[in-house]
């Protein structure tokens, strides 16, 4: 007993010597890395990946060890709100990238919120993320009331609809999306047939026959690709062509592949470039392919972003510190009051209650399996 | 909305309703099989599906780009599919299930639940170190087709079909006509052969079974196996019917195909495919209820939409059993003391 | 607690005394965990400061800490010194290392809200041997309930109805208060034993009756109350009657084929009261809400947080109506039947809550919910050296202690008492304990409501801990998850459904993501098998080994322990096992029937 004391001070005093060389510096990522959304939160997790292992040589100059700790989620708000504050008791950790469930942000942002713990998120855009007003919450994708305003521009001005069915998948986003559609096309007098919510994820056949009864415009569905994939799929093979809109849900190559043959006049609003509008995203692509074996998606992308955007943030933050560790608050700041740049999705920065600043969105048309820009809409936040 | 509308639609519907029943009805299959030998709740039954679903997945993945028939490519997937979950089955009850056979009711409930954790996860590992998570079929071009719809010796069908209302693709047909010929085969075996015999001597009562020669266990092994292989049917089905699946996508057709076969009376193979084929259509005519609604100008009927399907089958199920506690079919045996 | 302290555990009778043994391991564990949980004392430890951050070293530590107290319950030691680490821990160490690390505080309010789950279902499952599948329903019922009325929900709520006032509110008032009387004393006259009709044709005219009834309430309160709104549109009311009277020509149809419909009719006009009485209740909430609306402005940010100690009763008593609400049709039914048709009405309750958005928020979830304001207390903590931002944590820290203390002694008392006696009756065999004079529905019920009670005075913890609720938090999943606490721990045992929710808590919130954690950054590993995204398979194949291992589970209760051992000699009378034997079981009532419910009234419910 007395021995293994002795030498665990002797270790002790060994490495007390030799920790200034380098600190470690971490950041998390919150995402559901189990079950049955974890291939989405996979992407934000290896998107963060990356970014950390882009910047870990920027960081070891400065004196810095960067390392990246994920942590599981599993879509489920007690058990983020449980690794928030295990992310808030580790002092090393600067900040997080996540998550991808607003319900999960929520109380994990409110968690995080006294430690000052800056959260960046690449996915959640339910209005009450931002609206509570807390300083360590931000986002880079835009709202529901920007996103759905700009969908409901897009159905009405460019597809001069004048009757959506509008879907949604009963989750705190496709509904919060849905909602902020409905309530903008109603402002243009746009007939909503119904703002219907599903959460099958297989079967849709009875919400296609009345989507055929009701002979509408165009359909807007507030949801995932792999859920509104499979339901264009069946709504193409039961022969109605009638456009689809959808939000950055949509964003990902899968879509495509699980509407197959169906993979047409589907349109959705994003933030993030398309990947041939930048080389970037290209090198993006090819790296995460290499380094995971997987094709990056919306979310890796967006995943990759957020953590540029917390990197940038954490350096900017080690600077104006002199080169010595930032505390919490002073990241918090950083990131909030900063302008990054260098992002797939363009520069960005954020208003006072974490939003991003004016940010272009784009409208992509998938036709025939392709991908291609349609349009871009400048959208600002509520709150400047 | 006049009657000259709503009838077709009406129509659709409920026919679209029992081709999802009848995928709901094989899986239903599995469950009450397992449930009549050893009163056990199969939990891990949904992950079996969902295995072949995978290997159909796999199978027409495979052979995409050869030659061979549409039809011949799917008995290909179907006997893949049976034979592997068949297996997989088989594995399961000889690992989790028997060692437990003398333990209480719940204790290999909780079992099945965590074989049916594992499954999920290996299943995704699986697929996950070919960079594919969510498997979407790629289904010979015909079977994606208007039912009929050339001009060959059926074609008056596909129109007489489509006049009232009707609307089928190839691939529903085949679905129902593959679940058709399984409930045959099974309905044979089981009520049949000797094997069958055997198994229902089982199921009514093990010890006796056991005197009159029957290994019991070899018994509730080959229940397994013909309950995993309906389950690879139905998962090649369900991917077929539907395009995609994953490894958790198992769950939630596994709940409600495992309500229909509560519904139909469990334990009783009759009862599972009525059960089947009435939640089917309950849930598709709940989630037309608000068109309904609009048509008698009701804004409380006009608020039952696609989001109250799961749930509406829950409510008639709980209607039924309160009038019939055993279920549609199910027999209620006089309880012995 | 020292009630079942007494029970050693069977394999070793003759403990030696381990008193100082305990006493050291508390010391130990006590300074590992403070320190390793004090983040400014950590750096400065070096490597072993390194090796102690370690998740999945932490994740063990914080294991062991709460080891403490199971052996100080299960060694034999002198009374004083387990009383000593018992309050110790709980009371002084882990509140004071959960004051550098606020998630342990996290970890116990969360492992002690799953014990108080876990110890609920264990009546309802473990004691009276209903198999539960959608228990978390109780728990959300419970959260909402807090959840609602602490937070802007009210606000919006009170708008809504101030904006759609309908009727007047007095009549409205009126006349649901004179709906549920009738309801409530025709549904208790019926109830009440030897109440059932005697002939066919008097009870169909009584239920024919109570249809119309029903036509003419919904017909009056549509025309005082909704005043032209199209909600309770006329031809809804013909569906609904149309809905009501199908029951009965099915059982009109049957009478004519020469079944016996006496208790089917019973229980169709004990349904048709209860009707009655809901929608009496429905009326006189909505007038109550109306003639509140007025005060909405005030009432932005939810009611005043004072009031959380009367909804800790009141979240009871919500819970244990709905308990009552779900048991009451479906508890006639047997074994797997009740656990799909539980299991189908937690869906329902959880739909309802992504669906009715006024009140629940619908998927956006209810948010900025509150906690109780307790001055002297926050000032205690405040001196003690917490944080302004863990003063809700800790008060429902001790809130949560308080509330499992008196769970427990509540169970205790009703396992030694007659009803007790009467659960464990009913679960061994259901026909003996009707025929020794225990009345069924009554004493599945109380089981039922008792259970339901704990998990709603959990769920409005919950909420205020959370501060926000959506309706991800009360899953189907969540349920089997409860189910499997009360299985690995031990069914009937209570310490062991204690057990068994810590270990699960722990697993999931600290040792599987430390392991995780710790093999992310381990280059070897390829990413689709890393420990971090397996938790599921790690989960499950931890479930199927302990129940292959020790089926009875960790620490499970003597009877049961005898019944397995007892049948462990017979293997060859496996059929008459408790468990998977088929029709000879004469445990398991396989048959999935109804037990004649008017024969059930009559031997029970007679004293």
């Amino acid at each position: 007993m007395k021995k293994t004391a002795l030498s665990l001070t002797v270790l002790a005093a060994l490495a007390l010597g030799t920790a200034g060389a380098q600190t470690t510096l971490r950041i998390a990522s919150l995402s559901p890395l189990s079950g049955g959304q974890s291939d989405l939160g996979t992407q934000i997790r290896n998107g963060t990946q990356l970014a950390v292992n882009e910047y870990k040589a920027q960081f070891k100059k400065l004196g810095f060890d960067l390392e990246l700790v994920p942590y599981d989620d599993q879509a489920d708000p007690a058990t983020g709100t449980a690794a928030a504050r295990k992310i808030a008791a580790d002092r090393q950790i600067l900040a997080v990238v996540g998550t991808l469930n607003s319900g999960v942000a929520i109380p994990s942002s409110a968690a995080l919120q006294a430690s000052h713990v800056a959260m960046v998120s690449p996915a959640n855009t339910a209005n009450q993320v931002t609206d509570r007003g807390l300083p360590n919450m931000n986002r880079i994708v835009a709202r529901d009331d920007a996103q759905g305003g700009a969908g409901a521009n897009f159905l009405s001005g460019t597809l001069k609809a004048k009757k959506v069915y509008v879907l949604n998948d009963k989750t705190a986003y496709g509904e919060g999306l849905a909602g902020e559609v409905e309530k903008a096309l109603k402002a243009k007098s746009v007939t909503v047939v119904a703002n219907e919510g599903t959460e099958e994820k297989s079967d849709f056949s009875s919400i296609i026959a009345k989507i055929k009864l009701q002979n509408p415009d165009a359909v807007y569905f507030g949801g995932i690709y792999n859920q509104v994939g499979v339901f264009i799929k069946q709504l193409r093979e039961a022969g109605v062509t009638t456009p689809v809109v959808g939000g950055d849900g949509l964003d990902s190559t899968e879509l495509a592949t699980i509407a197959g043959a169906g993979a047409t006049n589907i349109y959705y609003t994003t933030v993030a470039a398309p990947i041939e509008a930048l080389p970037a995203a290209k090198v993006f692509a090819t790296s995460y392919q290499k380094t995971f074996n997987d094709t990056a998606q919306g979310f890796g992308a967006f995943g990759y972003d957020a953590a540029k955007v917390v990197l940038q943030g954490v350096l900017n933050a080690i600077r104006s510190n002199g080169n010595k560790l930032p505390s919490r608050t002073q990241v918090e700041t950083a990131i909030r009051k900063g302008n990054f740049t260098g992002l797939l999705s363009g520069a960005v920065s954020f208003n006072s209650v974490g939003d991003r600043r004016a940010a272009t969105m784009y409208v992509m048309n998938v036709k025939d399996g392709k991908y291609k820009l349609e349009t871009s809409i400048n959208v600002k936040p509520v709150k400047q | 909305m006049d009657l000259a509308t709503l009838l077709p639609f009406l129509v659709n519907v409920i026919v679209g309703g029992l081709v999802l029943g009848a995928v709901y009805a094989i899986i239903a299959l599995g469950y009450t099989m397992v449930y009549g030998v050893l009163q056990l709740i199969n939990f891990a039954h949904s992950e079996v599906f969902i295995t072949g679903a995978v290997v159909g997945f796999e199978v027409f993945r495979v052979l995409k780009d050869s030659p061979l028939d549409g039809y011949l490519k799917l008995l290909i997937a179907l006997l893949a599919a049976m034979l592997i979950s068949g297996a997989l089955n088989v594995v399961i009850e000889r690992l989790a299930y028997r060692p437990l056979r003398n333990a209480p009711k719940l204790v290999p409930l909780i079992t099945a639940i965590g074989v049916s954790l594992i499954l999920q996860d290996v299943l995704r590992v699986i697929e996950g170190f070919q960079g594919r998570f969510d498997l979407t079929y790629t289904l010979p071009g015909a079977f994606t087709t208007k039912f009929c719809a050339a001009a060959s010796s059926c074609a008056p069908v596909g129109t007489f079909l489509r006049n009232i209302g009707i609307d089928l693709q190839l691939k529903d047909v085949v679905l129902l006509i593959v679940s058709g010929i399984s409930l045959a085969v099974l309905n044979y075996l089981v009520n049949h052969t000797r094997l069958g015999t055997a198994i229902r001597a089982v199921a009514q009562d093990r010890v006796t079974a056991g005197l009159m020669g029957i290994d019991s266990n070899r018994m509730i092994a080959a229940t397994f196996a013909i309950g995993g292989a309906l389950g690879g049917i139905s998962g090649v089905l369900f991917g077929m019917k539907f395009g995609t699946v994953n490894a958790y996508s198992g769950f939630d057709p596994g709940i409600v195909a495992f309500t229909a076969a509560v519904l139909g009376g469990i334990g009783s193979i009759p009862g599972a495919v009525l059960g089947g084929l009435t939640l089917g259509v309950i849930q598709n005519l709940i989630g037309v209820t608000n068109v309904l609604g609009s048509v008698v100008g009701s804004a409380n009927l006009g608020a039952i939409d696609a989001s109250y399907q799961r749930i509406g089958a829950f409510i008639v199920l709980v209607l039924i059993l309160i009038f019939k506690p055993t279920g549609l079919l199910g027999k209620s045996n006089v309880e012995k003391v | 607690m020292t009630a079942t302290l007494t029970k050693a555990p069977p394999r070793d009778p003759v403990q030696p005394d381990r008193t100082w043994l305990l006493l050291i391991f508390f010391v130990i564990t006590s300074a590992v965990i403070l320190i390793s949980h004090n983040g400014e004392m950590l750096p400065r430890l070096g490597s072993l400061g390194t090796l102690l951050k370690k998740p999945i070293v932490e994740a063990f530590m914080v294991s062991l800490f709460l080891a403490n107290i199971l052996f100080a319950y299960l060694w034999r030691a002198a009374p004083w010194a387990k009383l000593l680490v018992g309050i110790g821990s709980l009371i002084f160490v882990l509140p004071f290392a959960g004051k550098e690390d606020a998630s342990l505080l996290d970890l116990s309010i969360s492992i002690m809200i799953f014990a108080a789950l876990a110890l609920g279902l264990n009546i309802v499952v473990g004691l009276a041997g209903l198999l539960d599948l959608g228990y978390i329903a109780f728990f959300a019922v419970g959260a909402y309930t807090w959840g609602i009325v602490a937070s802007p929900r009210l606000g919006e709520v009170l708008k809504y109805y101030g904006g759609h006032a309908g009727a007047a509110a007095t009549p409205t008032l009126a006349f649901g208060v004179v709906l549920l009387l009738i309801g409530g004393a025709l549904f208790t006259y019926l109830r009440r034993p030897g109440n059932t009709s005697r002939t066919d044709s008097t009870s169909f005219l009584q239920a024919g009756a109570l249809v119309v009834a029903a036509f003419l309430a919904m017909l009056a309160g549509r025309a005082i109350f909704t005043q032209g709104d199209t909600r309770w549109s006329m031809p809804v009311i013909w569906l609904g009657v149309i809905i009501l009277l199908l029951p009965l020509l099915a059982m009109g149809i049957q009478r004519l084929r020469g079944h016996n419909v006496l208790g089917g009719l019973h229980n169709y006009k004990q349904f048709l009261t209860g009707l009655l009485a809901v929608m009496g209740v429905i009326l006189v909430v909505r007038s109550i809400v109306v003639m509140n609306a007025l005060k909405a402005d005030g009432l932005a940010t939810g009611i005043n947080p004072g009031f959380f100690w009367l909804f800790l009763a009141l979240s009871i008593m919500a819970a244990a109506t709905v308990g009552v609400l779900i048991g009451l049709p479906v508890l006639k039914l047997k074994g797997d039947y009740l656990a799909i048709i539980t299991l189908g009405l937690g869906e329902v309750i959880r739909v309802l809550a992504n669906n009715l958005g006024l009140y629940t928020g619908g998927s956006q979830g209810i948010n900025g919910i509150k906690s109780a304001p307790v001055p002297w207390f926050d000032k205690l903590a405040g001196l003690v050296g917490f944080t302004d931002d863990q003063f809700y944590l800790v008060f429902l820290y001790f809130v949560v202690i308080a509330m499992i203390g008196i769970i427990l002694t509540v169970n205790i008392r009703l396992d030694k008492s007659r009803i007790g006696r009467a659960w464990i009756a009913i679960r061994d065999d259901e026909i003996a304990a009707q025929a020794m004079g225990v009345p069924l529905m009554q004493t599945k019920l109380i089981a039922f409501a008792t259970g339901a009670s704990f998990a709603g005075v959990m769920g409005m913890i919950f909420a205020a801990k959370q501060q926000f609720i959506d309706p991800t938090s009360f899953i189907l999943t969540q349920s089997i998850g409860v189910l499997s606490m009360v299985i690995l721990g031990g069914m009937g045992s209570f310490p062991g459904v204690i057990l068994g929710a810590t270990v699960v808590t722990l697993l999931n919130l600290r040792i599987l993501p430390g392991l995780g954690e710790q093999a992310a950054n381990v280059s070897w590993i390829p990413q689709q098998v890393n420990p971090g995204q397996l938790q599921r398979l790690i989960f499950g194949v931890i479930l199927v080994t302990m129940m292959l291992l020790r089926p009875e589970g960790l620490l499970p209760s003597r009877r049961r322990t005898l019944e397995l051992h007892h049948e462990g000699n017979q293997e060859d009378d496996s059929g008459h096992g408790s468990g998977g034997g088929l029709n000879a079981g004469p445990v398991e009532v396989l048959s999935p029937g109804l037990a004649p419910a008017a024969e059930g009234e009559r031997s029970g419910g007679a004293k």
